[in-house]
This record gives structure tokens, sequence and C-alpha cells, in this order.
């Protein structure tokens, strides 16, 4: 008999299987169980969007929209990045409407590299930056970061990463696990590295709005970016859309036009009401992303004085909403830490290392839950680690 | 009034409860700050008691409400003021506002029956000499009270661990 055909194809073998699925699937199992591990807001989509959606299904929204999605969202998102970052887009050749930055951020990949094309990544950062590489035939370059250095990337260090086949540098600011944001200093020598070296930027800017010490940096706003960026964004963070799941690609024409001829065969479009919600979001949603964001922050103060409180030391986030402990103290590493917490306090948080070789020894923390769950678990994280480093430092002594 | 006596307001409208130690935390301050800041709206009535939001209609206890729409005349020098405050002396009144249009003030009572509700209508508020006319509306459901909703339609599922 010969030997049988291989089912999966080499390119899906070859992605290294999520290494906390099973702490994941612990967590479905229990009871009581307060998940500082979501990376979604608490809030529920705010009445009036939801409202123009039901509105939108009322009148028979139902088809297709074009590949690059309604005409009025793409006129709409323009104004809107020219209002908040003076940067702008052509509503007709330089933006797409997509589901999420998740897909957008595929059919990008897919569109920019070909096979052997490096890309360089922070480390750590969202886990589908490098699966999304890889599957486009890339190949990451991780670039370390550390929280000693506030978890953002120096140029010096990109540029020692670069060879001759990079082609990209794919950054997420503020930073999904990290919580950090770069400055403009820190961009712009970034910028001038990628221009050096000729790099493109894949900007995934998803957390733009929830920016609590200092400003946002939109990587196409800095001089001569435009040209050599795709910037990557959505409604899922700011305006608290995420199943929505609709955000955006803008590039320049030429880039896009590439962009769209995957988008097109692969979504076709973004959904048609989620895309009506997201037109409501921009005209009328501006208070809303205030009043979350000022939430937030009163959130991230509980929570990172909580942590500390507790003797993790913990790097201030300045964006998004994570904070990023380290669990150092405990002599535990992060795996260790996330799984004996969750067994015997009941809350789950994130292994830091599902986030890049980088995030090891941390755990990351969502404050996007009420501030009763967070004091709670601060509380029991507080009293695992007085137990564990108690442990720690008998061992240690003996 | 300054950025912080704004947030304090908003953490305290939706927890009176919140101690001011929590409050200095969320809002970056010194703790003292927090309750001197706390201290001087409390003086100054604008947070005018703590209390919490009751729904009474999941109680055993029959209450009835009204709204009344009460047109009055004005009166030299004090305007409605002095029948306005006159009116909310009663404890049957919970709400008592001046309004624009058709009528002049719109007064929320509360009684133990529809009887109580109606012989404070007809034997206290109407014979009032400013009062010229009254129309009530009796109170069926509340679905919303104080910006609070009081529907339970639960929690929308939310998965406990995404990325």
């Amino acid at each position: 008999m010969s030997v049988p055909k291989r089912r999966l194809s080499e390119r899906v073998e070859a992605i290294a299987p999520s290494g906390i699925r099973r702490f994941f699937d612990l967590i479905a199992t229990m009871d009581g169980v307060i998940s500082l591990g979501v990376g979604e807001p608490d809030f529920t989509t705010p009445w009036h969007i939801r409202e123009a959606a039901i509105y939108s299904l009322e009148r028979g929204h139902t088809m297709y929209t074009s590949n690059h999605g309604l005409l009025e969202l793409r006129q709409l998102l323009s104004r809107h990045i020219e209002r908040l970052y003076g940067v702008h887009y052509d509503p007709t050749t330089e933006l797409m409407v997509t589901n999420g930055v998740s897909q957008g951020l595929d059919v990008v990949a897919r569109s920019l590299l070909d096979p052997g094309d490096e890309v360089i990544v922070p480390d750590p950062g969202y886990v589908a930056y490098a699966p999304c590489v890889t599957l486009s035939g890339g190949i990451v370059k991780p670039v370390p970061t550390s929280s000693d250095r506030g978890f953002s990337v120096e140029a010096a260090d990109i540029e020692a990463a670069v060879t001759p086949r990079t082609k990209a540098l794919l950054l997420g600011y503020p930073n999904n696990p990290t919580g950090a944001v770069l400055s403009r200093a820190q961009m712009l020598a970034i910028a001038d590295a990628a221009e050096r070296h000729d790099l493109l930027v894949i900007s995934d800017e998803i957390y733009d709005r929830l920016v609590y010490d200092g400003e946002h940096v939109c990587v196409p706003s800095l001089p001569g970016m435009r040209e050599r960026t795709v910037l990557l964004g959505g409604f899922s963070k700011a305006y608290a859309m995420t199943g929505w799941r609709v955000g955006f690609v803008a590039a320049p024409a030429e880039l896009l036009a590439g962009i769209v001829k995957i988008h097109q065969y692969t979504a076709l479009c973004a959904s048609n009401p989620s895309q009506r919600a997201a037109i409501e979001a921009l005209r009328a949603g501006e208070g809303d992303v205030q009043a979350m964001v000022e939430e937030y922050d009163r959130r991230r103060r509980v929570m990172v004085k909580g942590l500390r409180d507790c003797g993790l030391p913990t790097f201030e986030p300045k964006g998004a909403f994570y904070a990023f402990p380290s669990v150092a103290p405990t002599g535990m590493d992060d795996v260790e830490f996330a799984e004996k917490l969750l067994m015997e306090e009941k809350v789950a948080a994130v292994p830091g290392s599902a986030f890049g070789a980088c995030g090891h020894g941390h755990l990351r923390c969502c404050y996007a839950t009420s501030l009763d769950k967070i004091e709670e678990a601060v509380d029991r994280i507080g009293r695992f680690v007085a137990r564990h480093a108690a442990v720690a430092s008998a061992r240690g002594g003996a | 009034m300054d950025r912080v006596n704004r947030q304090i307001l908003t953490i305290l409208e939706s927890d009176a409860c919140a101690p001011a130690g929590r409050i200095a935390t969320m809002l970056g301050i010194e703790v003292a700050d927090a309750e001197a800041r706390i201290a001087r709206l409390e003086q100054d009535r604008v947070i005018v008691s703590r209390r919490a939001l009751i729904n009474w209609e999941k109680t055993d206890d029959e209450l009835v409400w009204a709204l009344i729409e009460v047109r009055v005349s004005p009166q030299r020098d004090v305007g409605f003021d002095a029948i306005a405050n006159r009116i909310a002396r009663f404890p049957e009144t919970r709400a008592v506002y001046l309004v624009s249009g058709t009528y002049d003030l719109a007064v929320q009572v509360v009684g133990h029956s529809l009887k109580e509700v109606a012989s404070f209508v007809s034997e206290k508020l109407a014979p009032l000499a400013e009062v010229q006319g009254t129309t009530t509306h009796f109170l069926l459901k509340r679905y919303k009270d104080d910006g609070v909703l009081l529907s339970e339609l639960g929690e929308p599922e939310r998965l406990p661990v995404t990325p």
C-alpha cells in the first residue's frame, strides 16, 4: 500500500500549534473565573451605532458592496484620518474596507510579500503577525524589545536586522500585549531607517484612539512615509465593535490596487450592515470614544497600581488596554504562573510568551473589564504572589 | 468646572459608594486631594446626596406612581418659585420640575394606592389657589430610570480569552 497523501498543506503544518490552547480550553470548563484574558472592550457597541445597523436592515441594505467598501464610508474615513493625523487618502483609490484588521493584514501580507522576503517584527507583538507573514511565504525577523526600555523598538535594532532580503517592517503601536506607545522622536528615527533601507512599513494602528499619555503618532503622517506605508485600522477597539468585523486598509493607489486584487477574490467585501454601522460610528461616535477612553484610563491606573502593590514589576502602559507585569519575583515562568493562577485563584490572564520570545516572564492582563472585577482579580493575584514569593525565597535561602 | 472634578462626578454618579482612595488611583491624584475635592463638592451641594437606585417593582410593596401636569399662575416677584416650592414640600411628591410647553410644572408623585394619589391631587394639589388645572398620568411600567436600563435581557456573551 502506498503512503497516504498528506491531508493538510505543508504551509499549515509549518504553523506551530498554539501553546496556550490547552489553557484556554481549561478556562471554558471552570466557574467563577475572572478573566483578564480578553482582547476586546467590555462595552457593548453604543446604541446609536447598533440602531443604525438595524435601520439599514429594515431598509434592505443586504447586498454586496463594492470590493473597496461603501463609498460613503470611505469618504468619511478619509476625512476622519485627515482630521486626526493630517494625512490624506483618496477615498476612491487609496482606501479599502476590510473584515477587521485581521483580514486586512492577511491581504496586505499576501499582496506585498514574495517567498523569502523578510519582515521585521518587534517582539513581543500581536499573535497573528508571524502566521500572516509566514502564510504569505515571508520570513519573520523578530526584533527584541524589553520592559527596561518601555517595550519600544529602537531604530538601531531594526537596522541591525536589515538584510538584502528585508522587504517590510510590521509595526503595531499602541502595542498588544505590552501597551507600549512610540514617541514622535522614536517614530521619526524608525521612519528614517525605513527610508534609508527602502523598507515598506505595514502599520497596524487598531489601538490608535486608546492612548492615555501623550499622542498617537500615525506612521504615514511622518515626512516621506505616506508613500511607503500601508496603514491598517478599524472600529473594533475605539468604538467597541469587535464582533462587527470592520476595518480598513489605507495605502498609496499603486499598492492598494494590488491589495484589492486579492481582497476581491478572497473576501469580496466587508459585511454590508457592519459598514453601515461604521458610517454611524464615524458620523456620531466621537463622544462615545472619548467616554470609553476616559474609563479605560481610570481602570488602567487601578490595574497598574494593583499589580505593582502585588509586588509584580509593571511597566506603565501608555496605550491599548493591557498591562504586562513581570512575574519574575515568583520564580515561575509565565506559563506556569498563568496555569497556577487559574487553578488556585481562578484568574485568567494570557502568558506573555504567546506573543513572542520577549514576552517570556510576563503576563498580559486586560483592563477592559469592570473595576470591581479588576480589584477582585488584583486581590487574588496579590494573595497568589505572596504565597509563591514566600516559597521562592525559602527555596532560594535553603 | 475642572476636568478632575468632572471625572469625580462621573464616577460617583455611576457608583455612589466609590471610596476616595479608589477615585484617587483612577484619576492619578493624591488621596487627600480627592477627599478635599469631594468634600468641597458636597459642601457646595453639587453632590446633593448619595443613594441607591431601587427598582420597587421587584419588591412586594404596591406603589403607585404618577406624573402630573400642573398649570399654575405665576405670582408677582417670585414667579413660579413660590408655588413650585410649596408643591415640592409635600412628601408625596418625588420630583417637581418647571417645564416649557402647554403646562408649567411636571410633578412626580408616589403613593401606596390609586386612591392615595388621587386624593393627594384632588385634596392637596388642585385646591391650591395658584393651580389652574392638573392632568394625571399613572405610570404603568418603568423601562429606564436615572439613565439605568431596568429591563433584564442579561449580559451579552463574551469569550473568556481572545487574542
